[in-house]
């Protein structure tokens, strides 16, 4: 009797547990993989396309199906880094098949060789070039993700791309690569102080 | 050293050092006047924001005080001409940044006259609205002195409920004497300038307090500013605080007086407090009672290598190199020039660098009066750095997470809160530069928002682009669905209508030699043929496509420079238009030399196989 108590009590609770389970996948179904959008974040968005898939989404995609996770250039070694990390497998170096890590660029159309021919502006995956046809075409400099795509499709060659010039506010503070002067002022002529009160 | 001036009780925070002081090479001598430069390179960008347009041409003659530029947008102030002359090219100069890179400078060759413009002095300021005053403050170009530069204006406008002014002539860095010459020589400009900040900072009638605080290693500024604050009868307040570096940073400073603290990521004004520099109040004074914008600060000229050290006027856009010479340098070997002070100083490299509004001190100290550092050992984690920074932050786990570029740990340590003061650089035993790598590492963490920042956009327009070329698809598939529907709606009732007309005629449908469709059908089929047959000849002889290829790029070459040579004479765009079909010509006649040439390797290929 005791025996087909237990075995009614854990048929019962498998039945409760299984309902419970049943509805919760139901209820709280997640649309997509989350991994996915996570992966996509951490990916430099510049849709560039050198890991072989049409911009970041797809190779996100792709690495949350088991793709190889070192095949984006534009990340570096950072992004392997990051990727590694959320997907618990272990970095590897960057594969060289697709590139190699390139200083920032950002595209520079030499504006009067440009025959207004659109080309461009359908390559671009983040609309950063305005223009229209037998108009001259320029590039948002600030939009531009360095993805290289728009060099190619011009039929004149007359994109060029420019690494990103350094500025004061997003200085590295690299002191090494300060060239180290002597000064010279001996043969500068000393002065004589008019040692007098600025009066104000 | 007792204190007689302070009444009220003061507090103290955590940590701070007390470096040798060496304030006597410089301060002993009254601030002088030195000779006007060779030329003045004057930076479009003195301060935190955009540059503003320059509205003058070169080979222009300007006057003193005449404004150069025309402030941009937000955060953008005038830049004004500190001394009569003749404006020159806009250059690329090395700027006054510990990177030294170039930044874009108005050269102005001094005419040695000096001659001012009619400069415009507020009569009574007290009858003005405070608005009216910061506009005009605006106008003057004044910027905060004490470290960053903030625009003077935008730090009164922003400020909302202040009750308590603190005027800080702490000055507690070690060598730098400019606040204190200035308190010695200028304290009833000084006063008067506090009297104008409480007067704009008065909300319901209800004046801000103002208290001057200085360290007590100043006894003559104390005294002078004390004298200064009795004849003018101003409720301002002096306060005497004991020295300890770094007591005249910001939220130092309002610690030791109220015993509050500014919150992290926040502003003295998110407690009611807005501080000035003395320079400031004193700019401030100059800029309203004599309308003389803000062309001109005190530099303290200081270190055993000059023969002249002290303090001077001097304009901003002086090169350095120009007051090396007027304090008669005799330069150690090597020689380093910092601007700033020891503690938080930058050396540079360059000596044709500008003086600009936040420079305060150029010091060039012998290699034995100031060793660089040079011999970093490993941290030993004996905690000194701990002990002494004011910040109460822990500067060796903050070393660790640094190099290792966890950005993250960076974060949950407070690294923002850091203010890059060197006092535990001062005290590590191993000579860490540990300033050095906080600043790498917040350098690092912002470029990396940036960039974040830039991808999320990135994102968000690509993802923008797809959705768009996605709806473009659709509606063309669209518009031929029901293009091929009106066709064949078309054909039907024309066939409709012929079926009629047959039946009425009686005569047969039509007639093959005449029909005018089928005859161009078969027109553009033999063209096809045609066209084909010579497009495969081509490519089944990869020589003849190489030398067609050859032939155009030489085509190309030649129509280049006969644009080129004729770009000047003739009409430029013509030559422009053909030199750009020429390249055009050139890139296909390659690629398609190139395709030939696989697919004859191709087709050898299987022939072989």
């Amino acid at each position: 009797m005791v025996w087909l108590i237990g075995l009614l009590t854990l048929a019962g609770l498998a039945l409760l547990f299984g309902v419970i389970l049943g509805f919760a996948a139901v209820r709280f179904k997640v649309e997509g993989d989350p991994l996915v959008d996570q992966l996509n974040e951490v990916l430099p968005q510049t849709q560039c396309g050198q890991c072989g898939y049409p911009g970041c989404r797809p190779y996100a995609e792709a690495i949350a199906n088991g793709e190889e996770i070192n095949k984006c250039p534009p990340g570096g070694e950072a992004t392997i880094q990051k990727i590694a990390d959320m997907t618990g497998r272990d970095p590897k170096p960057l594969d060289a098949a697709h590139g190699v890590e390139e200083v920032k660029t950002v595209a520079y159309i030499r504006e009067d060789e440009c025959i207004g021919c659109t080309k461009c502006i359908q390559a671009c995956p983040v609309d950063a070039i305005i223009g229209a046809t037998r108009q001259m075409h320029t590039v948002i400099a600030d939009e531009c993700t360095g993805c290289d795509l728009c060099v190619d499709p011009c039929p004149v060659d007359c994109i060029d791309m420019l690494p990103i010039e350094p500025n004061t506010s997003r200085w590295q503070w690299d002191l090494e690569r300060i060239p180290v002067q002597t000064i010279d002022v001996s043969q500068a002529q000393p002065i004589t102080l008019k040692n007098k009160q600025e009066s104000s | 050293m007792s204190q007689p001036h302070s009444p009220v009780k003061l507090w103290r925070f955590h940590g701070g050092v007390h470096p040798p002081e060496r304030k006597t090479i410089a301060n002993t001598t009254a601030i002088r006047t030195l000779p006007l430069p060779k030329a003045l390179y004057i930076p479009l960008r003195q301060h935190i924001g955009v540059s503003g347009d320059v509205c003058v041409q070169p080979g222009q003659q300007v006057l003193r005080g005449q404004a150069l530029t025309e402030p941009g947008v937000y955060g953008g102030l005038p830049v004004h001409a500190p001394t009569s002359g003749i404006i020159g090219e806009v250059v690329e100069h090395p700027s006054n940044h510990p990177s030294q890179l170039p930044e874009p400078v108005l050269t102005l060759i001094p005419d040695g006259q000096h001659t001012s413009a009619s400069l415009q002095p507020v009569a009574d300021p007290f009858s003005l609205s405070g608005l009216e005053l910061i506009q005009h403050l605006h106008d003057m170009g004044v910027a905060g002195l004490g470290g960053a530069g903030f625009p003077t204006a935008q730090k009164l406008s922003q400020a909302r409920a202040i009750n308590l002014i603190i005027i800080n002539g702490v000055e507690c860095e070690p060598y730098i004497v400019s606040d204190d010459r200035l308190m010695r020589e200028h304290a009833k400009d000084i006063v008067r300038g506090v009297q104008l900040l409480q007067y704009i900072l008065t909300e319901e009638n209800q004046a801000p307090k103002a208290v001057i605080a200085i360290e007590d290693n100043k006894p003559e500024a104390i005294a002078a500013m004390e004298q200064a604050i009795a004849i003018s009868h101003a409720p301002i307040q002096l306060q005497v605080i004991p020295t300890l570096y770094p007591s005249g940073g910001e939220k130092q400073l309002i610690e030791i007086l109220t015993g509050k603290q500014v919150p992290a990521r926040g502003y003295p004004a998110d407690i009611g407090i807005l501080m000035q520099n003395v320079g400031t109040a004193f700019a401030v004074a100059e800029a309203i009672d004599q309308g003389e914008p803000f062309t001109r600060r005190v530099v303290t000229l200081t270190g055993e290598s000059f023969q002249q050290p002290g303090t001077a006027w001097v304009l901003l856009g002086t090169p350095i190199q120009h007051l090396l010479e007027c304090a008669e340098l005799q330069p150690d070997t090597p020689q380093r020039i910092i601007v700033g002070g020891p503690m938080m100083g930058y050396t540079i490299a360059d000596p044709r660098t500008p003086i600009i509004k936040t420079s305060n001190c150029i010091l060039a100290p012998t290699n034995k009066e100031l060793p660089a550092a040079q011999n970093e050992s490993p941290c030993i984690r004996c905690g000194a750095c701990e002990q002494v920074c004011p910040a109460k932050l822990l500067p060796q786990q903050l070393l660790w997470m640094a190099k290792a570029q966890d950005h993250e740990g960076l974060n949950q340590h407070h690294l923002s809160d850091c203010i890059e003061c060197g006092a535990c650089a001062y005290v590590c035993p191993s000579e860490i530069p540990l300033v050095h790598y906080y600043r790498k590492a917040k350098a690092e963490i912002r470029e990396e928002k940036i960039e974040q920042q830039k991808s999320e956009v990135a994102r968000q327009r690509f993802e923008a682009r797809q959705e768009r070329l996605e709806r473009e698809k659709q509606e063309r598939l669209e518009r031929h669905k029901k293009a091929a529907e009106a066709r064949a709606k078309a054909l039907a009732e024309r066939e409709k209508l012929a079926e009629q007309q047959a039946t009425a005629t009686g005569a047969p449908a039509c007639d093959d030699e005449t029909d005018p469709i089928k005859a161009a059908v078969a027109r553009a089929k033999a063209k096809r043929a045609q066209q084909q047959a010579e497009a495969s000849s081509d490519s089944e002889d990869p020589q003849k496509a190489k030398v067609a290829a050859a032939v155009a790029r030489a085509k190309a070459k030649r129509a280049q420079q006969q644009a080129e040579a004729s770009s000047d004479s003739e009409d430029p765009q013509k030559a422009k238009v053909a030199a750009a079909v020429a390249r055009a010509k050139a890139k296909r006649a390659q690629q398609q030399a190139e395709t030939a040439a696989k697919a004859s390797d191709a087709s050898k290929e299987k022939d072989e196989s």
